[in-house]
């Protein structure tokens, strides 16, 4: 088979392949440029972008944890027009789409960006409702879902490009936050953002976190996330593009068998500098492999 | 540039109470690499997902080898001083930018403490003209030999007086009154905190290099944050260690602790 075909459409965006980053892992890509190169990913999608310049959390931001991390950076981000400056002109040399992902505090904050951000020449919007790690805005928004179908439909008014919108785990039922999500204008889905986590410092007696608590990720969460994947992709109609935990191409295909139209690797890239390269080869290889001429011929196949 | 190699462990061994000194044979890195800069060392155990970032002691660009004097004070660390001579360790570097030297200064103060001394060791070798050396420890201060067969003079403070003088590294400086145009330094932050106090009270600029809980190590995941001054006005922003420093100048440092 020389001929398959890789690419995926997201509302319209059409991806090379279905890998793109996850938001707050990869920078804007530069930092990334002397592993990886860009024109071999489907998409970047960027650190969050607020309307303002942020200061982010205290340090220590970091903790390991067994199969996985645990972070409290707080959306730390140099404000909307430093990232139009700087970073959409760099991205913009490569063959690659560029998903821009925003945050707020408030609803007005989430507008402000979106506007100034879809004068700019970018691709996509992921919506950022589902940080655990600042106290107004973030997580708030993406655990009731009433609030995140206002937000969403508030926003969506501001985007002149399709907006993606991502989804916190920390809820009792992510699939009621995903229909609100979509009932507020959602073009497409994404998840999941980290698990809610704490660790102590058995001999300092206090937690590692300066934050206390921050935002669990890694190989370890998969499993919860290609579940949420798996239950979301069956209960709406738009995209939704699956991350947790992916560090190899048997991740990436376990989440589009399970519903993902597209995948992001994010903490994998702190394990491994090459790892989004080696997926986007790797699936191509397993298709090869397996006789699948394209990629959506897998995608949700799991009943 | 920062490339990913696959090093050759050439020598591992414990050189102090838990402190072992690991000569890697990884020819990319070491031609690239400056004094104070780190590498990530990747564990290759499933579990310990984060790579390790240890600054680089001794540099031997021309024959492609980096010395590493680390601690064991996890389980990242512990597996590495397990390693045998002629295991591959996959490295990524160098990281972080190094201490700024300058040619036109003939008289250097270099400052270190605990664990933060060996990265002061391949300063040392590159800078000009006179150094005075104030090496700091619980009990006995690593490398100290090293420092001393390079010509500098060497002054210990430990803190239980087992050699040198007791007390910390900079109530030493308050003695002996060194004079110097460049403070170097690394250590602890509590250390670093009292040394830019003193450098600024005895107008000596100082360089003081950072350490943080970090993540990729190249400034993706703006884990291992500092608050650093704005210049020309009462301001502060969080920059990366990993990145921006490790190397700051002491009076741009929000002492916070």
């Amino acid at each position: 088979m020389n001929n398959i075909k890789t690419s995926v459409d997201i509302c319209g965006v059409v991806m090379k392949n279905p890998v793109t980053t996850a938001s707050g892992t990869f920078g804007s890509g530069r930092e990334f440029s002397d592993f990886v190169d860009l024109n071999k990913l489907g998409a970047v999608t960027v650190k969050g972008v607020a309307s303002e310049p942020w200061k982010g959390n205290d340090s220590p931001r970091i903790a390991e944890v067994y199969g996985g991390m645990l972070n409290s950076v707080g959306l730390q981000n140099p404000g909307a027009e430093y990232f139009i400056e700087n970073d959409i002109p760099f991205l913009r040399q490569f063959d690659t789409r560029i998903i821009v992902n925003i945050c707020g505090h408030s609803i007005e904050e989430y507008c402000r960006a979106a506007e100034r951000l879809s004068e700019a020449d970018i691709d996509l919007f992921e919506l950022n409702i589902s940080c655990p790690n600042v106290s107004e805005g973030g997580i708030t928004f993406g655990t009731v879902p009433s609030m995140a179908e206002k937000v969403v439909s508030e926003v969506k008014k501001y985007c002149k490009k399709p907006l993606i919108v991502k989804l916190t785990p920390n809820v009792t039922d992510i699939t009621e936050i995903a229909k609100a999500a979509v009932s507020g204008g959602a073009d497409a889905l994404s998840l999941i953002n980290t698990l809610l986590g704490m660790k102590i410092d058995i001999k300092r007696r206090k937690p590692v976190l300066a934050n206390k608590v921050g935002g669990f990720s890694g190989p370890a969460i998969k499993p919860v996330a290609v579940r949420m994947v798996y239950q979301v992709s069956k209960v709406v109609n738009v995209p939704v593009i699956g991350m947790g935990g992916i560090a190899d191409y048997e991740d990436a295909i376990e989440f589009i068998m399970a519903g993902a139209a597209a995948v992001a690797v994010g903490t994998a890239n702190f394990m491994n500098p090459f790892a989004t390269v080696e997926i986007v080869d790797g699936i191509e290889k397993f298709m090869r492999e397996n006789d699948i001429y394209d990629i959506s011929d897998i995608r949700g196949i799991i009943d | 540039m920062k490339s990913v190699e696959f090093a050759e462990i050439l020598k591992n061994e414990e050189i102090a109470d838990s402190t072992y000194s690991m000569e890697l044979f990884c020819p990319e890195i070491a031609k690239k690499a400056a004094a104070g800069q780190f590498i990530e060392i990747y564990t290759g155990l499933g579990e310990n997902i984060l790579p390790r970032p240890i600054s680089i002691s001794e540099i031997d660009s021309e024959n492609g080898k980096l010395t590493l004097v680390y601690q064991v004070v996890g389980r990242g660390t512990d597996y590495f001083s397990q390693c045998p001579v002629g295991d591959m360790l996959k490295i990524m570097g160098p990281c972080g930018n190094g201490f700024n030297i300058s040619h036109d200064i003939k008289q250097h103060i270099i400052v270190g403490g605990g664990i933060g001394i060996p990265p002061l060791l391949e300063l040392c070798k590159r800078l000009d003209g006179e150094v005075n050396v104030f090496l700091g420890a619980k009990s006995s201060p690593v490398l100290a030999d090293k420092f001393k067969s390079l010509g500098a003079e060497v002054f210990i403070a430990t803190d239980d007086g087992s050699v040198g003088f007791r007390g910390n590294v900079v109530e030493l400086m308050e003695e002996i009154k060194p004079q110097g145009k460049m403070i170097y330094s690394c250590g602890p932050k509590i250390m670093l905190k009292f040394l830019s106090a003193w450098a600024e009270k005895n107008n000596i600029p100082v360089q003081v290099s950072m350490e943080e809980r970090m993540a990729c190590g190249i400034g993706a995941c703006v884990g291992c944050a500092v608050k650093i001054r704005k210049s020309g006005c009462n301001d502060w922003q969080n920059l990366k260690v990993c990145k921006d420093g490790p190397v700051f100048m002491g009076d741009e440092v929000v002492w916070d602790e």
